[in-house]
């Protein structure tokens, strides 16, 4: 059964080729469908892949499908590693992918690049799938960057406007940042164990290592560099914001649900390798709270409905970090999985929103849309109430057991993770009021546009709400229940290496705490939103409204020095200095010669005089030895 | 007569010549102080050739004049025709092939 | 006897083609390049790999010897499979008709295949010249305003180099025990000298080599080469020409003076990695899209300088690889640089913008081709830089690590300059007025040729590893 996994990626794969080379031809309903129908295969693979390592963990292992690099003593194969992990996150890609293939072929409909579009798209589940079933490092960076390139261009799909394509610029070379450290980590692993594959790397480090814990540490903090890229941790986070300049369900398929998630994959997949660099789980951890604290404070005070919900996953990506740092892997792809769901749907739907005000983003136009738009509100309504972590819906276990695990670690993690967890209320639950409720406050032409979305548009965000309120109950905290599902599923794939249980009462106490608190931070918004009055911002407000003023320091510190310098070594070192140099030495050889020339005069006086000196010297000369 | 009195005489004739050469700028006078200069040595060498009693440098002689009368008359025409051009046989101005 | 054709056919074809009048000569050119393109084809395949040799100066003991080792012959092919692409793609639009041009062409390739075939060292200094003539009336013929002056810079520059190299020469040959210039003599007779010998004939040849490659601070003739000079011309010069000094390298100097390269090699890797960082700067404010890819493949040649003295064995591979690969690459960027050139009318990327929405078939193959300049994983680029990298960062050299992380700066920066270029050539509003035909069928090919290779070479590199290992 598992040697099938090739199929996975082969079917999008196929998709991207079809549309990709018959983008002129191919009739638009074709290549929707065409689209939507790999993934859905993809799916029905993965399905039954998941099922089987479901039932006998033994089914999975290495499918070897050919040799990639083959040099010397460097040996790379490509293959694909088939385990409870892998298949979860195939399951995670090519479902919620499945569901927003449908939903494109409805929010895309007029677009003239549509064709492109799913090309594209499909290349982003191939290269996602890739790098998830990668059986090695090297495997997982083609998806790596692949995933990457799938994103530069489907944010900068509307490719006239030239801001989208900067953000898509900018994306690509942030990412690019971490790949670096990706690659270094990567190499640097290669030096120390001679190998980058999974099943011949954590049998050497599950005994523990000759290694140093400073290399491990090196190693790890390399990687994590890598995460911090592409899963927009501090300081390389900038990017994923501007990334909303993409179609929406691009926002909700790589920038929420699926491609940022892959730093969490590629340190869950390394937990071994993480549980011995104590020195990197403190810093994913720090990196981590700071992010989602962050990120949740910006996302306080934006405007734009894509812009508050980037930040936000920048905040719950964050959580995810924490759980790493603090060991509780389970819990980070627990949290990657529910946030997958309610965070789709939540793009899903502004998507919706956005659909129907005509391409309007703000926040400030917008009030009143339930009324015309039932099921988006609704299920809009459904993943706010998840991502805040009431009781009952998805996010709450997911959070719980993060904040659980913080606990354990250190309480200052979890009161920091707990003070984010309740901007999180607020700010979701201010743009859930702000959109659907009180008074509209757009134009009367958008006014009469306004409608609800297509069936296409609407069905995954019906079961995208369904997933994101059942969807926690897989992995239900020990409180409640012996069995924490996902974790067994997942035991044999990842070590929680170093999570303290806490006692019961005390995780009830906590639980009761932060749920209490989010209710009346949900209040509180409800009471801020019903003055629905936008003021001129000042102070704090206005540097979160600008956004910590972090870009504008990137392009203080980094970009303009960095240009200025390149300027610089362009007029100075190269043109008048190294070539100025090369120049300069033919300049003196026709200068000397010149010098030389004026010798000869023309003057047959001066030739014959000179020829007569010559003589004469030469008979001097010749007398001289003679005698 | 000893041999240093053609010896001097004949050193005073090449140095006249050199320095016409060097001095004169009419290509003509220049000229005929080439022809002094190549007489001089004519001299040394019929000198010379009597006081060893072989005839070989007194063919080089006859060589050398005509050779000599060979160089007269394509330099005169040279002169002549650069006359026809500039008017003038100052060598100084003859500096076109300055640049 | 394969290997001498390889030299001939060019020749002898180039020879003629002189003397042909009219669009005859064009596809003259085409089919005797795809003639040479099957010999190496023949020659790259395991069963047919031979040598060959006859007396060329007996008084010299200087052999007429060729051998299509390992990295020579992946050179060999690359030179074979540029020059079709070039006229193929130049079919509907030559640069030019003249018979000269072709004549030109094929007498260059003729150098180059003698360089990369070469077993003896007075060969190899023949062939070396030999490659420069023509491409110095190419580049003096055809071109931009300022190409005489260029030219000029460019020979003198390699001129100077071959000076030096030949003064090397004619002292190692004279060490030789037997007067021979065969190369497994040099090597020995190299290898034997004391070590202030080989450090200074590391220098003679070293220089004459690096100013071909370029070598950061020997660069400097290189942009404005490639920016003068037309784009078939910059093709030859950029895909093969420059190979020639990392192939003279490895062959020349890396086992023929050891204790020269144990000598030099910090301050060489040094200048590599200084050069890819430098270069990569320098490309992000250039305005001219051909002086942007001359210094994005200065950058390139710096890593694989760097790699080649990292004298590790997947290093060495990785040179090889990368080295046809980026001439692969550098082709089908320079073949859309001159399909821009000719509908656009410049190449000042201020004025250019648009091409996806005009000719999305150039776009989408300027992005390929652009990724695969900044080694995006499934194209060649990757592999290359991966096993360069790899073996940078395993090598015995102390600083090892500092120079695989300095040069893995350069990934950053490339991406940096690579994507502005197709910002702003490709996206954007386009000007108006302006009409711009997509490819015609003859840069169809090759740029579909450049691509397929590129993928293949990216997915299953084994296909070229198989010709050297």
């Amino acid at each position: 059964m598992k040697d099938l996994v090739y199929l996975v990626p082969l079917f999008p794969l196929i998709g991207f080729i079809l549309n990709g080379l018959f983008w002129k031809s191919m009739p638009r309903k074709v290549s929707g469908i065409l689209a939507s129908g790999a993934v859905l295969a993809s799916f029905a693979v993965s399905l039954l892949l998941f099922f089987e390592v479901k039932s006998n963990p033994e089914a999975g292992g290495v499918v070897h499908l050919f040799d990639f690099i083959r040099a010397g003593d460097l040996h790379v194969p490509f293959a694909f590693q088939v385990d409870a992990l892998s298949c979860l996150f195939l399951l995670i890609i090519t479902g919620v992918g499945f569901l927003i293939h449908v939903y494109s072929t409805g929010y895309m409909h007029d677009d003239a690049g549509y064709t492109k579009y799913f090309a594209f798209l499909n290349l982003f589940v191939f290269s996602m799938l890739l790098l998830v079933l990668g059986a090695n490092y090297v495997i997982m960076f083609i998806g790596w960057e692949g995933v990457g390139l799938a994103s530069y261009l489907l944010i900068g799909f509307w490719y006239k406007r030239r801001d989208f394509t900067n953000a898509g610029k900018k994306a690509f070379i942030m990412n690019r940042i971490g790949d670096l450290g990706f690659l270094v980590g990567m190499f640097l692993t290669m030096y120390h164990f001679g190998t980058a594959g999974y099943a011949e790397l954590f049998p050497q480090l599950a005994g523990g290592t000759q290694v140093a814990t400073g290399t491990m540490n090196a190693i790890a903090i390399c990687f994590f560099i890598g995460a911090m890229g592409k899963s927009a941790q501090i300081p390389l986070y900038t990017w994923l914001p501007d990334a909303m300049a993409g179609p929406t369900p691009v926002s909700a398929l790589i920038h929420a649900a699926t491609m940022v998630t892959a730093g969490i994959y590629m340190i869950a997949r390394s937990s071994v390798l993480y549980n011995l660099a104590p020195a990197a789980q403190t810093l994913i951890a720090i990196i981590g709270l700071a992010t989602l604290l962050l990120a949740a404070s910006i996302a306080l005070k934006q405007n734009d409905i894509k812009k508050v919900l980037a930040y936000s996953t920048v905040s719950q990506l964050g959580y995810m970090f924490l759980a790493l740092g603090v060991g509780a892997y389970t819990g980070a792809v627990f949290h990657v999985m529910t946030h997958a769901f309610f965070k789709a749907l939540l793009f899903l739907g502004a998507g919706s929103v956005i659909h129907a005000m005509g391409g309007e983003q703000d926040l400030r136009k917008m009030g009143g849309l339930g009324k015309y738009m039932r099921i988006t509100q609704v299920t809009f309504l459904l993943a706010c109430l998840a991502i805040a972590g009431i009781p009952g819906f998805s996010g709450f276990f997911s959070k719980d057991e993060i904040l659980a695990a913080a606990f354990a670690k250190n309480p200052i993690y979890y009161y920091l993770a707990l003070g984010g967890a309740l901007m999180t209320a607020f700010y979701m639950f201010r743009l859930y009021f702000f959109t659907f409720t009180g008074q509209f406050r757009g134009t009367s032409e958008q006014q009469d546009h306004l409608h609800e979305s297509p069936a296409s548009m609407t069905f995954p965000l019906i079961v995208l709400a369904i997933l994101s309120v059942i969807g926690g109950y897989v992995g239900l905290p020990p409180v409640m229940s012996e069995h924490h599902l996902l974790a067994e599923y997942l035991a044999p794939v990842v070590s929680n290496f170093n999570v303290h249980h806490l006692s019961h009462s005390t995780e009830w106490l906590l639980m009761a705490c932060s749920v209490s608190l989010i209710v009346l931070m949900i209040i509180w918004a409800y009471v801020y939103c019903r003055k629905g009055t936008f003021k001129e911002d000042n102070g704090l407000a206005r540097v979160l409204a600008n956004k910590w003023y972090v870009d504008e320091l990137y392009q203080a510190v980094v970009v303009k020095p960095m240009k200025g310098l390149a300027l610089v070594l362009d007029k100075y070192a190269e043109r008048k200095g190294i070539d100025g140099l090369v120049n300069g030495a033919g300049r003196l050889v026709s200068w000397g010669s010149g010098r030389l020339r004026l010798l000869q005069n023309g003057q047959v006086g001066t030739y014959i005089f000179g020829m007569v000196i010559g003589v004469v010297l030469l008979l001097i000369v010749g007398l001289i030895l003679v005698g | 007569m000893p041999i240093q009195n053609y010896l001097f005489l004949s050193l005073m004739l090449f140095t006249i010549g050199v320095m016409g050469v060097l001095m004169r700028r009419n290509a003509i006078i220049v000229f005929m102080s080439i022809e002094l200069m190549l007489n001089a040595v004519n001299l040394l060498m019929v000198a010379f050739s009597k006081m060893f009693g072989t005839a070989d440098a007194q063919i080089f002689v006859f060589f050398i004049m005509v050779v000599a009368a060979a160089e007269v008359a394509v330099g005169l025409a040279i002169i002549v025709m650069v006359y026809r051009k500039i008017h003038s046989v100052d060598i100084n101005i003859l500096n076109r092939l300055k640049n | 006897m394969l290997l001498l054709l390889l030299i001939l056919v060019p020749l002898v074809t180039g020879l003629l083609s002189f003397t042909l009048k009219g669009s005859v000569v064009k596809g003259w050119t085409l089919f005797s390049t795809l003639v040479t393109l099957v010999l190496a084809i023949l020659v790259c395949c395991p069963d047919y790999a031979t040598s060959f040799q006859r007396t060329w100066i007996p008084s010299l003991g200087a052999q007429f010897s060729l051998s299509a080792s390992g990295m020579g012959a992946v050179l060999t092919l690359l030179t074979a499979v540029v020059f079709p692409l070039i006229f193929i793609s130049q079919w509907k639009k030559p640069l030019t008709e003249d018979p000269r041009f072709f004549g030109l062409m094929l007498l260059a390739q003729t150098g180059l295949m003698g360089v990369f075939l070469a077993n003896d060292l007075l060969l190899f200094y023949f062939f070396w010249e030999l490659a420069l003539v023509p491409v110095y009336f190419l580049c003096s013929m055809w071109g931009g305003p300022k190409r005489i002056p260029v030219t000029f810079k460019f020979f003198v520059y390699t001129f100077l180099g071959s000076l030096l190299m030949l003064a090397g020469l004619i002292y190692l040959y004279l060490q030789t025990p037997a007067r021979s210039f065969d190369w497994q003599t040099i090597a020995q007779t190299g290898a034997a000298l004391p070590e202030l010998a080989q450090q200074l004939l590391f220098c003679c040849f070293f220089i004459a080599f690096g100013i071909k490659m370029p070598i950061f601070p020997f660069h400097t003739w290189q942009p404005d080469t490639y920016e003068q000079s037309a784009t078939p011309v910059t093709i030859v010069l950029s895909a093969v020409m420059v190979k020639m000094g990392l192939f003279a390298t490895a062959k020349w100097i890396l086992p023929v003076f050891p204790a020269g390269v144990a000598f030099w090699d910090t301050a060489v890797m040094s200048l590599g990695v200084i050069g890819i960082i430098y270069a990569s700067l320098l490309a992000m404010v250039q305005s001219d899209l051909k002086r942007l890819i001359a210094y994005s493949s200065i950058a390139h040649v710096g890593l694989m300088i760097t790699g080649l003295f990292a004298q590790t064995d997947i290093a060495t591979n990785g040179v090889i690889i990368q080295m046809f690969n980026h001439g692969i690459n550098i082709t089908g960027m320079w073949l859309i640089v001159s399909m821009i050139e000719q509908r656009y009318q410049t190449r000042n990327l201020r004025e250019l913008g648009g091409m996806a929405g005009q000719a999305p078939v150039m776009a989408v193959a300027l992005v390929i081709i652009a990724f695969a300049n900044i080694a995006l994983p499934l194209t060649n680029g990757f592999i290359g830089e991966f096993m360069l990298f790899h073996g940078i960062f395993q090598s015995a050299h102390p600083y090892h690590i500092t120079y695989m992380v300095v040069a893995g700066l350069g990934i950053i920066l490339g991406a940096i300059y690579t994507l502005n270029m197709v910002q702003k050539v490709a996206y954007g509003e386009s000007r108006k007025g302006l009409l711009v035909a997509d490819v015609n069928r003859g840069e169809l090919i090759g740029l579909v040729v450049i691509i397929a290779l590129i993928l293949l070479l990216g997915v299953y590199p084994g296909v070229l590893m198989g010709v050297f290992a």
